[in-house]
């Protein structure tokens, strides 16, 4: 059954450029789903549009039975998600367990031990307490990463959302955080929508990946058939990717 | 061609316009100053932010115009044997307007800045998205603590600069001018009256509104990117300066019903 739907999505931005040309995509309950596609592409709007932060024009985006359009009218649709930002958007005016304390305050405000639970999800994404009372700025990027995972995981949603989540990051660290990535979807057994232009990242995280060019999906499949699927964009992105990861080998 | 009535039309509109979205933002701002949740550990932080870490400098400035407020008036009085009024002079100029307008450009320069620096670095780091998928409205948790901190903290700021620009008044007079320190003190008493006092704290009120709603909204509305943030930064303090200086005009317009 449907978790996500995406019906028609149109979006465009003052000055005419429409970044969402109706967009239709169908993501299943528990499935781990990839959203690939080039740098300015449209991925980061279609992530926001979901979330309800930028409106949508036409269409409808529906999650189980509420649509993104009853957002401010109530809390329910916002309690499904988590989401881990690119650039993690921890708040710099706390420590990192305040960070993770303050999401699960937030989501469940008759909880007396936010504290203990922030310090439980902060062990779990494989931080060593002496980082516990540190400030965002005063930690490595992966450590960032992993807090910022913290918060995230700690409201206990329906749908996890990463976007671009190895950017910034060197590759060891990167793949220990697709690794903790998809441990966690697989532990939790949520949903997940992830925001990527990696390959490798779509290949080891997904179940299906969708393909977004020019403000549409033109393309949806498992990422082991991207070779040889018969849409030209699509090949030609595998093999850009693919050359790229060769060029750097040899 | 070059149209100038279509360009300043144009200007005009666009002007209405952020007036209207600033009035906007002000009004949900302070509404979200008196309904629940309270995040009463922000809400300290700015007052130590926009209240105790700007003493120094308003402590600086009251004292320096207190000092040459003594200085200017016994220049200029001299002209007409009135110089036994510079008590009187300093302690009605400094209370009525050199108090809250030095306090609050101080604070504008100092705060509206920083205010808006810190928004806009959340914008563009994503962190006000955050607040929102955390189901935090970003009213509540950024706009209102700003604004409850600079109505409380720039009329106490205001009452400090009083005090201290009145005592740089006292040195001057009674160290340079050879006043007498008993009747400077008894005609400063004397012509100290509390509706100066007090139509100063409540201008110092709406310039501590003025300083908050501004930096807060050009931080939020803040384009991507360090010149972003840079060009965010140069508007709250123009324009919370611009603010303060209409305010205290109409302010006193009708405190003293000229």
């Amino acid at each position: 059954m449907s978790k996500i739907i995406f019906d028609c999505v149109r979006k465009s931005f003052p000055g005419g450029l429409e970044v969402l040309k109706g967009v239709s995509l169908s993501v299943k309950g528990g499935e781990s789903h990839i959203i690939l596609g080039q740098s300015g592409c449209g991925k980061s709007v279609f992530l926001k549009c979901l979330l309800g932060i930028m409106a949508i024009d036409s269409g409808d985006i529906r999650v189980d039975d509420l649509s993104v359009k009853d957002r401010l009218r109530s809390g329910e649709y916002m309690r499904k998600f988590s989401i881990l930002f690119q650039g993690n958007a921890l708040f710099d005016s706390m420590t990192i367990i305040e960070n993770v304390e303050f999401g699960i305050g937030q989501a469940k405000k008759n909880i007396s031990k936010c504290r203990d639970m922030a310090a439980e999800k902060l062990l779990a994404v494989g931080l060593e307490p002496r980082v516990f009372d540190l400030y965002p700025s005063e930690i490595s990027g992966g450590m960032q990463k992993r807090a910022a995972m913290a918060r995230a995981i700690a409201v206990e949603p329906e749908i996890l959302l990463f976007d671009e989540p190895t950017s910034g990051l060197d590759p060891v660290t990167g793949g220990v955080i697709c690794h903790l990535l998809r441990d966690t979807v697989k532990n939790l057994g949520v949903t997940s929508l992830t925001i990527t232009h990696d390959l490798k990242v779509a290949a080891f995280l997904s179940d299906r990946v969708s393909v977004l060019n020019q403000g549409d999906i033109v393309w949806t499949g498992h990422a082991s058939t991207m070779k040889k699927c018969g849409n030209e964009f699509v090949e030609h992105f595998y093999h850009a990717s693919s050359a790229i990861g060769e060029d750097r080998t040899t | 061609m070059f149209k100038p009535m279509a360009t300043l039309g144009s200007y005009a509109l666009a002007s209405l316009q952020e007036i209207g979205m600033i009035s906007i933002f002000a009004v949900r701002g302070i509404k979200s100053c008196f309904l629940p949740p309270f995040f009463w550990r922000e809400i300290f932080r700015q007052l130590m932010a926009l209240g105790f870490y700007s003493l120094p400098i308003v402590g600086l400035t009251a004292i320096f115009a207190g000092m040459v407020l003594a200085l200017q008036t016994y220049v200029g009085f001299t002209r007409f044997n009135a110089e036994g009024a510079v008590a009187s002079v300093v302690v009605i100029s400094i209370t009525r307007e050199l108090g809250p307008v030095f306090a609050g450009l101080m604070v504008a320069g100092r705060t509206s800045s920083s205010i808006a620096a810190e928004i806009g670095s959340m914008r563009v780091s994503e962190q006000i998205d955050a607040l929102i998928t955390l189901q935090v409205d970003p009213y509540k948790f950024l706009v209102a603590p700003r604004i409850i901190a600079g109505v409380l903290m720039v009329p106490f700021l205001v009452l400090i600069a009083d005090i201290i620009g009145v005592m740089g008044g006292f040195l001057v007079s009674t160290t340079l001018l050879d006043f007498s320190v008993g009747s400077y003190i008894a005609q400063t008493v004397k012509n100290m009256e509390m509706i100066d006092v007090i139509s100063g704290l409540v201008k110092a009120a709406f310039f501590g509104l003025s300083v908050a709603c501004f930096g807060c909204y050009h931080g939020f509305h803040c384009d991507l990117g360090a010149r972003g943030v840079g060009n965010a930064t140069t508007s709250a303090v123009v324009s919370s300066c611009i603010g303060i200086l209409v305010l205290n005009y109409l302010l006193t317009a009708l405190f003293f019903g000229i």
